[in-house]
């Protein structure tokens, strides 16, 4: 992960602004305000946390549905008798533990094998859940207990901190130099004595935890919950779709992409829910055609484009 | 005993097969070099060390040591540094970073400062673009960079696999006089190469790899006066 353009520690300050804001949306805004608050820190978290491990590694998982779902289901066979963080917890583990088992087979595949095969694991999860819902229980989808907005939105916002923490760790740590390694060489890497795939696979399992625990957190807000809600694929292409946007391996731009993102979802799905998928696809093809490298990116060229024309107008006087 | 013993290889990729019955062993100290034509097997030879190919019957064993079954990454903890083929450096990394990858193992992490002063005095060249990325490099700086980085982690035993692929010819003698600069720090080295005549200059020993098979094996400055390896090599 680059920190390009700006200063890090001006990165910083901008995030905790972003942070503190959020803190006081309870205390001002509606619910209304609350419940998009909320989305918009899942998806921080998601976003942040796909950047993670797949931004340097350059695996590109879209097995993020499948944690989420794991969280919604935590949250709905535990919600009646246990309090919030044990759900989140629970969760999470429950993502771990996938994470870690299709992980430590599939992450031996390379390029987009990887990608095709963790497509397949939300859709393959989805219908084992509702083979289940049908043979087993006999009970389509599970009712969960609900918080009340403001458990949801705390729950959130120690989530966002404790995953962007995480991410500057691992980005800090050695943890992150065999992750970038990984994705620039694995050949290189594996020669140097890093053991790729024990790193690829913590690394996988690390962001499957985060996703986890805020489905869990998330299932809370949606009171009842099925199959085709839970391991739904636009968990997985959306945390994707804002990492593209905002800029891909960058500390800010999952942030920027998920606060846009999940907030146009939230408008659009609501005024034209028919046609707000084809505008999301346009938007994910016009970044990949005029902005591969995200917003940061196009900041980054503009502010190189003021620089040279600094030079040459100093130049000019010479 | 050997340093690095290769014994009876018999390697296969799917029913065709690779090597054949492959035996031959690097002195501690020695430059030994590994010649042979494209498709002879030499890469292959290499990767079965390294435990990139599993052969199908024989021993590789460094310092007394099997390599038996020992994945990839372990390798070099035992002290052996292997430059694959086109160098491999990491393109998006400064080559200080670089540098500091090759120190990765935990032993090593801690005196990576000392090691990357050390590949400055070695390769004047990368002190002055440290701070470039390494896609910037040309080919022959990045050959150098690859170097370094495996001479970052105080290697036994060099594995070298077509240091001059793809160089100048300028290049070529100034990467190979740094291989024979490695003799003097005690690092023995195992040199695969196509550029049998200037291998041959700076090695003790040499094997021949034709067809899977060693065909000829010895000396270098023997070797040099064959008339069969005078032919088909050397172009005399």
């Amino acid at each position: 992960m680059k920190w390009s353009g700006l200063k890090k520690e001006f990165q910083y300050i901008i995030v905790a602004i972003i942070v503190i804001f959020f803190a006081f949306v309870p205390l001002f805004g509606s619910t209304y305000a609350i419940t998009l608050s909320s989305t918009i820190m899942m998806y921080i978290v998601m976003a942040s946390c796909w950047n993670m491990f797949s931004g340097p590694a350059g695996y590109i998982s879209l097995a993020s549905g499948a944690f989420v779902g794991l969280g919604f289901y935590a949250s709905g066979f535990l919600s009646t008798r246990f309090p919030l963080p044990v759900l989140m917890l629970a969760g999470g583990l429950a993502s771990l533990v996938l994470a870690v088992i299709i992980g430590s087979i599939t992450l031996r595949l390379r390029g987009v094998y990887f990608t095709i095969f963790t497509f397949c694991l939300v859709e393959l999860v989805k219908a084992v859940m509702t083979w289940y819902e049908i043979m087993v229980v006999r009970k389509r989808g599970l009712n969960v207990r609900n918080f009340g907005p403001n458990a949801a939105f705390y729950a959130m916002l120690v989530m966002v901190v404790i995953a962007l923490a995480v991410v500057v760790i691992v980005r800090k740590t050695r943890f992150g130099m065999a992750l970038t390694g990984i994705g620039e060489s694995e050949d290189a890497a594996a020669h140097i004595g890093i053991n790729t795939t024990a790193y690829k696979v913590s690394g996988f399992a690390v962001t499957a935890f985060m996703m986890g625990t805020v489905g869990a957190v998330r299932a809370t807000m949606l009171n009842h919950i099925d199959p085709t809600s839970a391991f739904n694929m636009m968990f997985s292409f959306l945390p994707v779709l804002m990492c593209v946007f905002g800029g891909m391996n960058t500390f800010l731009g999952p942030i920027i992409g998920a606060i846009v993102f999940a907030a146009l979802q939230y408008n659009l799905i609501t005024k034209i829910p028919q046609i707000y998928m084809i505008i999301f696809g346009a938007i994910m093809i016009l970044s990949i055609l005029f902005m591969p490298t995200g917003i940061v990116g196009v900041y980054e060229r503009v502010r190189k484009a003021i620089e040279n024309r600094k030079i040459q107008k100093v130049g000019g006087h010479l | 005993m050997a340093m690095l013993e290769i014994n009876n290889i018999n390697c296969f990729y799917g029913n065709v097969q690779a090597l054949w019955d492959v035996s031959m062993n690097v002195g501690e100290g020695e430059i030994v070099a590994l010649l042979g034509a494209n498709g002879a097997g030499k890469t292959t030879l290499l990767n079965t060390v390294t435990g990139l190919v599993k052969p199908a019957s024989g021993h590789v064993s460094f310092m007394g040591k099997s390599l038996d079954g020992v994945p990839v990454h372990s390798i070099m903890e035992m002290g052996i540094a292997y430059l694959p083929e086109g160098g491999r450096t990491f393109p998006d990394m400064s080559i200080r970073e670089n540098l500091e990858m090759g120190a990765y193992p935990r032993s090593m992490w801690k005196t990576r400062k000392a090691g990357i002063d050390r590949m400055f005095e070695l390769f004047p060249r990368l002190k002055e673009r440290s701070k470039q990325m390494a896609s910037t490099l040309s080919g022959g700086e990045k050959q150098m960079l690859a170097m370094a980085r495996g001479l970052m982690s105080n290697p036994k035993l060099c594995l070298f696999d077509e240091l001059s692929y793809g160089l100048a010819p300028i290049m070529v003698t100034e990467v190979f006089r740094i291989v024979q600069s490695l003799r003097e720090d005690g690092i023995t080295v195992l040199l695969v190469e196509q550029n049998v005549k200037q291998s041959m200059e700076i090695a003790d020993r040499a094997y021949v790899l034709e067809n899977g098979h060693i065909a000829l094996e010895g000396p270098c400055c023997d070797l040099m006066d064959n008339s069969y390896v005078k032919k088909a090599y050397l172009g005399l």
